[in-house]
């Protein structure tokens, strides 16, 4: 798969924690969701709830339809936070509140894996403690404006 | 019919041990699009001085509810999985999970919280490697919701 075998040295960049500071923006991005990614996280989680994948099913539990896995918007979301830190190994603490479903629907027409659903994600320096070396950074999670996560909070080592 | 809180408390035997294999953790990241490269490359891994891939931030979901099925399991606890909404997660890392991990967790009944005729059920799972190094706490919320006859009530 890779081109060389170099590494690029940039990918351990740790920011400084005397340079951090509460309100920062770390990042941001968006996650595009199918039915295929949901079928994928499944697969990877071993989390098959049918909610995930089956429509008649998702109803009959007083769903309006299938949703996203809240694992997988948790995950989607803190990859921002690794990338920012530079070592997924510096990720000491990741919590979530799942508030809202995710609903994924089904594509009408077209190709089977087009996205139906889109995150949006913003990271915030929510507290320094320069004592213990540790950032928070909050994550705002949407879904078309609406917050899906609440108290999604990660705690980084630097 | 609700969830009797004197279970609280209640622990679990150990699940089966859990093999990350690097494809597990190339397959997790892809699944929840994270393209960190330490979760790819084995060589990008070892620039950070880390032994192996390392695991995304929530990996160990996969082995927390593996132990977390003992007690939706349990009769005495008694859990429609069907009527079961996922309220929070919590994980707190001691030491990064890496591809070549061997994976022990148990499972306690934290808390049940009665919600009217339903219930909020709160789990904790504790992750150590093979040699008993403290990898990762999972904490998972599960809101049970009471059935259709009781809510309408």
């Amino acid at each position: 798969m890779s081109t060389t075998h170099s590494t690029p040295q940039n990918t351990a960049q740790t920011p400084d924690i005397a340079a951090v500071e509460k309100g920062q923006e770390v990042g941001r991005r968006t996650v595009a969701l199918s039915r295929a990614d949901l079928i994928r996280y499944a697969a990877a989680s071993g989390d098959h709830n049918p909610i995930h994948w089956n429509e008649r099913f998702a109803r009959e539990v007083g769903l309006d339809g299938v949703i996203a896995h809240g694992m997988l918007t948790m995950g989607a979301a803190v990859d921002l936070v690794t990338e920012w830190v530079g070592d997924p190994g510096r990720v000491v603490d990741y919590q979530a509140r799942f508030t809202k479903p995710v609903p994924v629907p089904d594509v009408v027409s077209g190709a089977p894996d087009a996205t139906t659903a889109e995150l949006s994600i913003v990271g915030t320096v929510g507290m320094v403690d320069a004592e213990a070396a540790t950032v928070r950074v909050d994550l705002a999670v949407t879904l078309e404006g609406t917050k899906v996560l609440a108290k999604s909070q990660v705690v980084v080592q630097l | 019919m609700s969830i009797d809180p004197a279970l609280e408390g209640r622990e679990y035997p150990p699940a089966k041990p859990f093999q990350v294999s690097r494809e597990a953790v190339r397959e997790f990241a892809t699944a929840v699009q994270a393209a960190h490269p330490a979760h790819h490359d084995v060589d990008a891994a070892r620039a950070l001085g880390r032994r192996d891939l390392v695991a995304p931030p929530t990996f160990a979901v996969i082995v927390a509810q593996r132990a977390e099925a003992a007690v939706v399991a349990d009769e005495e606890v008694g859990i429609d999985f069907s009527r079961v909404v996922h309220a929070d997660e919590r994980f707190t890392h001691h030491s990064p999970i890496l591809a070549g991990d061997t994976l022990h967790a148990s499972v306690r009944l934290e808390r049940i919280r009665v919600m009217g005729a339903g219930a909020m059920v709160t789990t904790v799972v504790e992750i150590a490697a093979e040699d008993g190094t403290a990898r990762s706490t999972v904490a998972s919320s599960l809101l049970v919701r009471a059935d259709d006859a009781e809510e309408d009530a």
